[in-house]
């Protein structure tokens, strides 16, 4: 006895009514790629996700699919998870330099506060 | 679309106790913190575990999700709505291989997960081991379930996994398409002539008790189901979920006029919560375990799908073997 779905696409498998409950043989394990994608022509591409493919051509076509089947994009790039060298949560430390770095920000230089004083004395000088 | 509540089992030697004291104080209060914790972290043992395990089973929900409503593609009523069912049901399949990468980042490869599935070691959301008996019952899938689906995820996507959280992300923007485009359906039969109606009410009839089954059993309030809640595991109770889907939900059902299979469901006004038939649970049991009417069909199409496709993985897997000129 097989199968009888509603759906007779499923019946015409005949499926066995009782289920196999051997594991599958045979397993291939594919790589896995990191994934990047451009949503314009000239924006940076941004990294959204990864996936399992058998070499690189099929990584852009699976990426295609799994990455930008809704949202706008111009082009993708794949790369081997395994060519990816982090620099690992673990030394997060090597970012820590000195406490503060407003030496080194726009934000951290403040003149009009002179200026006008300065304005303002030179004023009261001429009167 | 996904399996809704959080049914938790302790596993052995899952207590923290066992775990260096300093580190778990660490990831505590990193989690306490609000940030993620990413794959090369350390983490407890019973906090990969039962992360592997939900997300296993959430994508395993999204690729037997896509079965019943995969059922009606071919009859679909009109090229649009084909069109929109064919996207939704990609959808879903997507939204299973995201899962399965983000468990993978935990130690499980996903041909191990997929082997589970198709033994019967893993688990699914209880809801797809029913049929989708006509094109209304597809509507009430898309619209209801993954309203609860959205309503689970939301809570999840703000947990403490980062690969978890990123993909909950992706998906919760994409279900917002499916809810609206199974609301629309629903809306277009409830609207309809009085065949369209019947149709649709009677879909809403089989589909109540799964729905209200959807978030699972009333938790039971442990020390381990509130270790999950304190790592940002387990984000909402069960029956919270489910109070917040009869809230959304309920009143949008009767404004179009449709009947509800439940005579005792109302909101309380003094406590502000609904009240209902508690759902047959010895039921849910039942299904879950393999005894529903679709388990076997759902993981012997599952097998013969990875079957099918095995030629086509190995011819891809040897492309690099390049057609050589004969030499003589």
């Amino acid at each position: 006895m097989s199968i009888k779905s509603l759906d007779p696409r499923i019946t015409r498998e005949n499926l066995p009514e009782e289920p196999d409950s051997k594991p599958l043989e045979n397993i291939h394990h594919w790589q896995t790629y990191e994934v990047f994608h451009q949503t314009k022509k000239g924006d940076r591409h941004i990294h959204v996700g990864s996936l399992h493919a058998p070499n690189q051509e099929m990584a852009v076509i699976l990426a295609k699919e799994q990455y930008s089947r809704r949202d706008k994009c111009v082009n993708l790039w794949v790369v081997k998870t395994a060519d990816i060298f982090s620099s690992g949560y673990e030394n997060e430390d090597i970012f820590e330099t000195t406490p503060e770095k407003t030496y080194r920000e726009a934000g951290g230089y403040k003149v009009m506060d002179k200026i006008n004083k300065f304005k303002k004395e030179r004023k009261q000088q001429s009167n | 679309m996904y399996g809704g509540g959080y049914i938790f089992e302790e596993t052995k030697n899952g207590s923290p106790e066992n775990e260096d004291s300093r580190k778990l104080e660490i990831f505590e209060a990193r989690i306490a913190a609000g940030e993620k914790i990413e794959p090369t972290d350390w983490m407890p043992a019973e906090y990969r575990k039962q992360l592997i395990r939900m997300i296993e089973q959430h994508a395993h929900s999204e690729i037997i999700g896509a079965l019943p409503e995969g059922t009606w593609i071919t009859r679909a009523p009109g090229f649009r709505r084909k069109l929109a069912l064919m996207a939704k049901v990609q959808d879903e399949v997507g939204h299973a291989q995201l899962l399965y990468s983000a468990a993978e980042t935990l130690g499980k490869t996903r041909e191990d997960m997929i082997n589970d599935l198709i033994t019967g070691k893993s688990k699914y959301s209880n809801v797809f081991n029913y049929p989708a008996v006509t094109w209304a019952d597809t509507a009430i899938i898309a619209w209801l379930i993954d309203a609860g689906a959205i309503i689970n995820q939301v809570a999840n996507s703000k947990g403490s996994y980062g690969p978890y959280c990123r993909a909950l992300e992706r998906i919760c923007v994409e279900e917002s398409f499916h809810l609206k485009y199974g609301h629309d359906n629903v809306v277009f039969l409830a609207t309809g002539t009085p065949k369209q109606r019947e149709m649709v009410q009677d879909a809403l009839n089989r589909w109540w008790p799964p729905i209200m089954h959807f978030f699972g059993p009333s938790d039971k309030i442990s020390v381990h189901t509130e270790t999950l809640m304190r790592w940002k595991v387990k984000m909402a109770s069960n029956d919270d979920m489910r109070q917040k889907f009869l809230d959304m939900y309920v009143p949008k059902i009767w404004e179009l006029g449709l009947t509800i299979p439940d005579p005792l469901l109302k909101k309380n006004e003094e406590t502000g919560q609904w009240e209902y038939t508690e759902p047959d649970w010895q039921e849910f049991k039942r299904v879950i375990n393999g005894d529903g009417p679709c388990n076997k069909e759902r993981l012997a199409v599952r097998r013969r799908a990875e079957e099918k496709g095995e030629w086509v993985r190995l011819a891809l897997l040897r492309s690099e073997e390049k057609y050589t000129v004969p030499l003589s």
